[in-house]
C-alpha cells in the first residue's frame, strides 16, 4: 500500500500514544473535579511545553514562507533562478556555486527545491480547507437533522471513503488528463478537487459526532426547548467542541495530502514539467541512471518533502496528545 | 495430586489458629510514584483477620482500601505502585518476603479476590466457563473437560441458571448480577481461606446488591473462609461484617465491632460517615455530609490527616506526629487525640457547621 | 454471529454499488470516455462510435451503469486500445503482485508486531521512544521517496539486493517487499504498542494476576490475544490495499505486476486499462474490508453480539 492510502485508512483506527497510567483513584477523583475550561488551559500550557510542538510549528512556518516568498530563501544563494539551466553543469554535485548541485538539465537544485514547496503547500492547505468546509457542513447537517438525512449522508460518506486516496487520485487524473499546456492552477485545482472529494467524510464524521454529543447535553436541550436558534447552538456549543479533533485530524491529513500530490506528480499524472515540484524532481532523479550518476538529485527534494509531511503529522500528534484528557 | 497442584509449603502448614491471626497486616506503606509527585496511598495500615471472620474495610475513594487489597494480593501495578514497608503475615509467613513463584501459589488459591466491575474484570474474549476452568487447570493441573465440569458445578453453586449452557457464553452476554456471580465462582474455585471483595456490589442495582451479599454470606458459612469486604457503603457493611476498620488517607482510624461502631463512633471521621447516611431512627435535622474532599495523597496535611475536615480539630491535630492509636479494649481502637472525650460526648465542635470547611 | 454476518454483508452492498457507480459516473459521464484511449493521437471517428456503442453511452446513465457492471461481473474489464483484454493482462500479472504483497505482509507483521510488543511491554523506556521516533520518521517519508532511496542505497551503492525486479522472482522482490511493507510496519508497531499497553492496564489483566497465573500466562494468554485483534484485522485490510497500492513500488523497481501495469497504462495513456484495473482493485479492497469485518466479529465476541 502506498503511504497516503494507509495514512487515510489507518489514522481513523489510530490509538493514542499516551495511555493513561494506573494512577491512584484519589488523583482521578481530583481530576474529575476540574472543569473543561481549565482542562483546555492546561492543554495549551502542556502544548507549549512540548519541544515537538515548536519544532513542527517552526518547520511548517518555514515551508509556508518558502511557498509564498521563495525569493526570501534564494536571494542570498549563488544561483537564484530556478528556470535558468546550463547543460554544461548537468549532474554536478553540490558545491559553493550550487549548494545542492545541478540536475540532469543543469538547473540549480537548491532554487528548484525552494520553489517546489509551493505546489505541495498549496495542495495541502487548499485540500484541507476544502475538506473542512464540505465535511464540516455535511457533518453539521447530518448531526443536526438526524433521521433519514443522517443515514443518507453517512452512507454517501462511506462510499467516498471506500475509495483509496491514491487509486481515486489516479483514476480522476486519468479521466481528466493534463498536459504540458494545462495551466498550473488548473492542475493544482484538479488535485485539490479529487483529494477533497475523497477526504471530506472523515471531517464530516467528527463534526457529526460533535453535534450529537452537544445535542445530548442537558443545557443545550433546554436551550433548544427555550427556542435558541440552531445557528446559535452551533456557534456556542458545537464548534468549540469539535475544534480540537478537527484540528488534529486536519493537520495529520494535510501531511497525507501533500504526500499524495507528490506521488501523483511522481507517477506523471499530477503536475507536469516545466512546473517545478518535489514530486517531479524526485521522479526525474529516480530514473536508474540518475541514481548512479547524481544521487544528490534525489536527496534534497526527498528531504524537503519528508520534512514537510513529518512536520504536519508531528504537529497533529502533539496537539492530540496535549488535548486528549485520557493521556493526561 | 500433581506436583503443580501441591501449593502448600512447610511454613504455611506450621500455622495453627492458636499461633495468631490468619492474616496480620502490620504497618503497611505503599506509595505511587507519578508525574505529579509521590502519592502516599497507604501510611502504616495495620489490621488482622481471623479464620471465618468477616472484616469490612470502610472508606471513601482514595482512602487506600483498594490499594491495601492489591498489596495483600501482590497485584499492585509496579511501577507506579511500590510497597515501601510493613508486613503481610498470612498463616505466620510474610507474603511480601516470599519469592514470586511461592507467592503465586497463595494468590487465587488461598487468598482470592473479586472486583467492583465484573464486566471489565472478566476477559471479554474468553467464555466464562473457560475463565473459571482456568483456575482448575492452572492450580490443579486438571484437563480441559474435567476443569469445564468443575466450572459448571461452581456456576450452579453460585446459582446461575442453566449453568451448563451458559458456561459457553461471553461475559458481556450476562447481566451485572450474573457477572458478579461468575467472578465469585472463579474466586471460590479452590476453596480459599480468605476472599477479598473489593466493592463487590457498587456497580449493581439495589435488589441485586442484596442477592450478591446474601450469596457471599452463604458461601462464607459453608466454607468457613475469612472475608475482607472493602466498601464505601455503610449499608452494605451492617449485615455481613463482624468487625469494621475505618480507613482514612491510608491509615486505619477506627477499628470496632459493627454494633459498637454504629452505636457510638470513637473517631470524628466515623461519626461523620454515620451522619451522612439516612437513618430510620432519625426524626429531625438535616442529613450531614462531611465537608471537603479526601486529602490529596501527594500532600497529606501534617498531624491528623482528617484535621482540615474535622469539626473538632484543635491545634494539636494540625501538627505532627499523627495521633496515636488509642486502644479501648475488646479489639476496639481509634486514632484520635480526643477519642475518650468523643466517646463520653464531652467534645465540643470548634467549627459549627460543616459548610464552613467546605472547599 | 449469523445475523452479524448478514448485517455486514447487507451494509456492504450499497457501498459497493455507490462506489462503483461513482467511478463509472466520473469516468464515463463527467469525463470523456474516449480521452486518452488512442495513445497520443486523437481518436478516429469510428473508434469513438465503437466506444459509444460498447458502453451504451446513448442510453440513460443508470442503464449504462447496470450494463457496465454486468460486464465487470463477467470479468470483462474492457479492451485496451491495442486490442488486449484488460482481464487477461491482469491474469498474467497478479502472481507477481501477490508475491510482492506476501513479502510485504510477512515483513510488516513480524517486525511491526515485534517492535510494538517491545515498546508496549516496556512502556516509557528507551525502546518505547526508539519505536515511537522511528515509526514517525517512516510514516512521514512518502513511499516513493523511501523506495527510490532504498533502491539507490541498497541496490545501486551497496549492491545488497538486485536493483530492479523485472522477472518478479522472490529474490528480486525482497527489497521492494520491504519498501512496500515499511509504512504498514510502522503502523502495526504503533497499533500493537498502543493496544498492548491499553490492555495491560485493563481490569481483566489484574483479575488474571489475582487468579495466581504466571506473568507469562497473564501477558501471553490474557493480553496478547486481546491486543492482537486490531492488529490482525489491520493486516487483513492491508492485504486488500497492498494489491493496488503497489503502484508506486512496482513503478520504481520495474516490477511486472498489477501496479506496474497501471503505471504502464498511465504512461501510454491507456485509460481503459487504468479504469478497468482500478475498478477491480477497489472491489478487491472493499471485499477484503468485508472479510476483515467478519474476521473481527469472529475474533472479538463483543462485536458480533452487539
Amino acid at each position: 500500500m502506498s503511504d497516503p492510502n494507509l495514512t487515510r485508512n489507518q489514522a481513523s483506527d489510530r490509538v493514542d500514544h499516551e495511555m493513561p497510567d494506573d494512577e491512584l483513584d484519589a488523583i482521578e477523583h481530583r481530576g474529575a473535579k476540574e472543569d473543561a475550561r481549565s482542562l483546555g488551559r492546561d492543554a495549551w500550557e502542556d502544548l507549549r511545553s512540548r519541544p515537538t510542538f515548536w519544532i513542527s510549528s517552526f518547520l511548517i512556518l518555514v515551508m509556508v514562507l518558502m511557498a509564498a516568498f521563495p525569493d526570501l530563501f534564494t536571494f542570498f544563494a549563488p544561483a537564484q533562478d530556478p528556470a535558468y539551466a546550463q547543460l554544461i553543469n548537468a549532474r554536478q554535485p553540490p558545491s559553493s556555486e550550487a549548494w545542492f548541485g545541478y540536475d540532469t538539465q543543469g538547473y540549480d537544485i537548491y532554487s528548484r527545491t525552494i520553489h517546489g514547496a509551493r505546489a505541495s503547500i498549496l495542495v495541502g492547505i487548499l485540500t484541507t480547507a476544502g475538506t473542512i468546509l464540505i465535511g464540516g457542513t455535511i457533518g453539521l447537517l447530518a448531526g443536526f437533522y438526524g433521521g433519514w438525512l443522517d443515514s443518507l449522508l453517512s452512507r454517501v460518506g462511506e462510499v467516498f471513503w471506500s475509495i483509496p486516496l491514491l487509486l481515486g487520485g489516479v483514476l480522476f487524473m486519468t479521466s481528466f488528463p493534463s498536459d504540458v499546456e494545462t495551466p498550473y492552477m488548473v492542475v493544482v485545482g484538479k488535485v485539490v478537487l479529487v483529494l477533497t472529494i475523497l477526504g471530506w467524510p472523515r471531517i464530516a464524521r467528527i463534526m457529526r459526532s460533535a453535534v450529537l454529543q452537544v445535542k445530548s447535553l442537558d443545557y443545550v436541550q433546554s436551550a433548544r426547548a427555550l427556542g435558541a436558534s440552531p445557528l446559535r447552538i452551533i456557534l456556542n456549543h458545537v464548534l468549540p467542541n469539535a475544534f480540537t479533533p478537527v484540528v488534529v485530524v486536519a493537520t495529520i491529513d494535510l501531511g497525507a495530502y501533500i504526500a499524495t500530490e507528490a506521488t501523483l506528480s511522481f507517477l506523471g499524472i499530477g503536475l507536469q514539467p516545466p512546473t517545478i515540484s518535489w514530486g517531479i524532481a524526485i521522479s526525474d532523479a529516480s530514473a536508474l541512471g540518475m541514481l548512479r550518476a547524481a544521487p544528490h538529485m534525489l536527496l534534497f527534494p526527498s528531504i524537503f518533502l519528508s520534512m514537510t509531511v513529518l512536520a504536519f503529522i508531528m504537529l497533529g500528534d502533539t496537539i492530540r496528545d496535549a488535548f486528549d484528557p485520557k493521556g493526561r | 495430586m500433581s506436583k503443580q497442584a501441591n501449593a502448600s509449603f512447610a511454613e504455611l502448614e506450621q500455622w495453627t489458629a492458636e499461633s495468631g491471626p490468619l492474616l496480620d497486616v502490620r504497618d503497611l506503606t505503599v506509595e505511587f510514584r507519578t508525574r505529579e509527585g509521590v502519592a502516599k496511598a497507604i501510611n502504616g495500615a495495620s489490621f488482622t483477620l481471623n479464620p471465618g471472620e468477616s472484616l469490612a474495610i470502610l472508606g471513601e475513594s482514595g482512602s487506600g482500601k483498594s490499594v491495601t487489597a492489591q498489596a495483600i494480593m501482590g497485584i499492585l501495578d509496579s511501577p507506579p505502585g511500590f510497597i515501601t514497608g510493613g508486613e503481610v503475615m498470612f498463616r505466620g509467613v510474610d507474603l511480601l518476603k516470599l519469592p514470586e513463584d511461592k507467592r503465586r501459589q497463595v494468590r487465587g488459591r488461598r487468598i482470592s479476590m473479586i472486583f467492583q466491575d465484573a464486566l471489565s474484570a472478566l476477559n471479554p474474549v474468553f467464555t466464562v466457563g473457560w475463565q473459571i476452568a482456568e483456575m482448575f487447570r492452572i492450580h490443579k493441573g486438571m484437563n480441559r473437560s474435567d476443569a469445564r465440569k468443575a466450572a459448571v458445578q461452581l456456576m450452579e453453586r453460585v446459582n446461575i441458571p442453566a449453568a451448563k449452557e451458559r458456561a459457553g457464553n461471553f461475559p458481556h452476554q450476562f447481566s451485572g448480577g450474573m457477572r458478579q456471580r461468575i467472578m465469585i465462582a472463579m474466586a471460590i474455585a479452590l476453596d480459599p481461606e480468605i476472599l477479598i471483595a473489593d466493592e463487590p456490589t457498587t456497580a449493581l442495582d439495589v435488589t441485586v446488591q442484596a442477592q450478591i451479599m446474601d450469596l457471599l454470606r452463604e458461601l462464607q458459612a459453608e466454607t468457613g473462609m475469612g472475608l475482607i469486604l472493602i466498601t464505601h457503603d455503610l449499608g452494605v457493611v451492617a449485615d455481613v461484617a463482624d468487625r469494621i476498620n475505618v480507613m482514612y488517607a491510608g491509615r486505619m482510624v477506627e477499628k470496632a465491632d459493627v454494633l459498637d461502631l454504629y452505636s457510638n463512633p470513637a473517631h470524628p471521621y466515623t461519626e461523620g460517615l454515620l451522619e451522612s447516611i439516612p437513618r430510620l431512627d432519625q426524626t429531625t435535622g438535616d442529613l450531614q455530609a462531611i465537608g471537603g474532599l479526601p486529602p490529596n495523597l501527594t500532600k497529606i496535611p501534617p498531624g491528623c490527616a482528617f484535621n482540615p475536615r474535622c469539626r473538632y480539630a484543635r491545634d494539636i491535630c494540625t501538627v505532627d506526629p499523627v495521633p496515636p492509636v488509642i486502644e479501648l479494649g475488646n479489639g476496639r481502637s481509634s486514632a484520635c487525640h480526643f477519642t475518650h472525650e468523643l466517646l463520653a460526648g464531652s467534645l465540643t465542635p470548634t467549627v459549627t457547621s460543616t459548610e464552613d470547611i467546605d472547599e | 454471529m449469523g445475523t452479524y454476518v448478514l448485517r455486514r454483508v447487507l451494509q456492504m452492498i450499497p457501498v459497493i454499488i455507490g462506489t462503483t457507480f461513482l467511478i463509472y459516473w466520473m469516468v464515463f459521464s463527467l469525463g470523456d470516455p474516449t480521452v486518452g484511449r488512442c495513445g497520443e493521437r486523437p481518436c478516429p471517428e469510428a473508434y469513438v462510435a465503437r466506444i459509444h456503442q460498447e458502453y451504451n453511452l446513448d442510453k440513460p446513465l443508470p442503464e449504462q451503469y447496470v450494463r457496465y457492471m454486468a460486464k465487470v461481473a463477467q470479468g470483462d474489464l474492457g479492451t485496451s486500445f491495442n486490442g488486449n483484454e484488460v482481464i487477461d493482462q491482469l491474469g498474467d500479472r497478479w502472481p507477481v503482485t501477490l508475491k510482492l504483497a506476501t513479502i510485504a505482509i510477512v515483513f510488516e507483521a513480524i517486525i511491526g508486531i515485534a517492535a510494538g510488543l517491545l515498546a508496549g511491554l516496556r512502556r516509557r523506556s528507551f525502546w518505547d521512544s526508539l519505536v515511537f521516533v522511528s515509526t514517525l520518521v517512516i510514516i512521514s517519508i512518502p513511499s516513493f521517496v523511501l523506495g527510490s532511496v532504498a533502491q539507490m542505497v541498497f541496490g545501486v551503492q551497496l549492491s545488497w539486493f538486485p536493483v530492479t525486479a523485472t522477472q518478479g522472482t522472490w529474490e528480486q522482490l525482497l527489497l521492494p517487499g520491504f519498501v512496500l511493507g515499511s509504512l504498514s510496519m510502522a503502523y502495526i508497531a504503533r497499533l500493537t504498542r498502543n493496544s498492548l499497553s491499553e490492555n495491560l492496564s485493563a481490569d481483566y489483566v489484574r483479575t488474571a494476576k489475582a487468579k495466581g497465573l504466571s506473568s507469562g500466562r497473564v501477558v501471553g494468554v490474557h493480553t496478547f490475544r486481546n491486543s492482537l485483534i486490531p492488529v490482525v484485522t489491520f493486516i487483513g485490510a492491508d492485504f486488500g490495499a497492498l494489491m493496488g497500492g503497489a503502484l508506486v513500488t512496482e513503478r520504481i523497481f520495474n516490477i511486472p505486476g498489477i501496479g506496474g501495469y497501471i503505471f504502464h497504462s498511465i504512461t501510454t495513456k491507456d485509460a481503459t486499462a487504468v479504469v478497468g484495473t482500478i475498478t477491480l482493485l477497489v472491489l478487491v479492497f472493499l471485499l477484503m474490508n468485508l472479510i476483515v469485518d467478519l474476521l473481527y466479529g469472529a475474533l472479538d465476541p463483543r462485536i458480533a453480539h452487539e
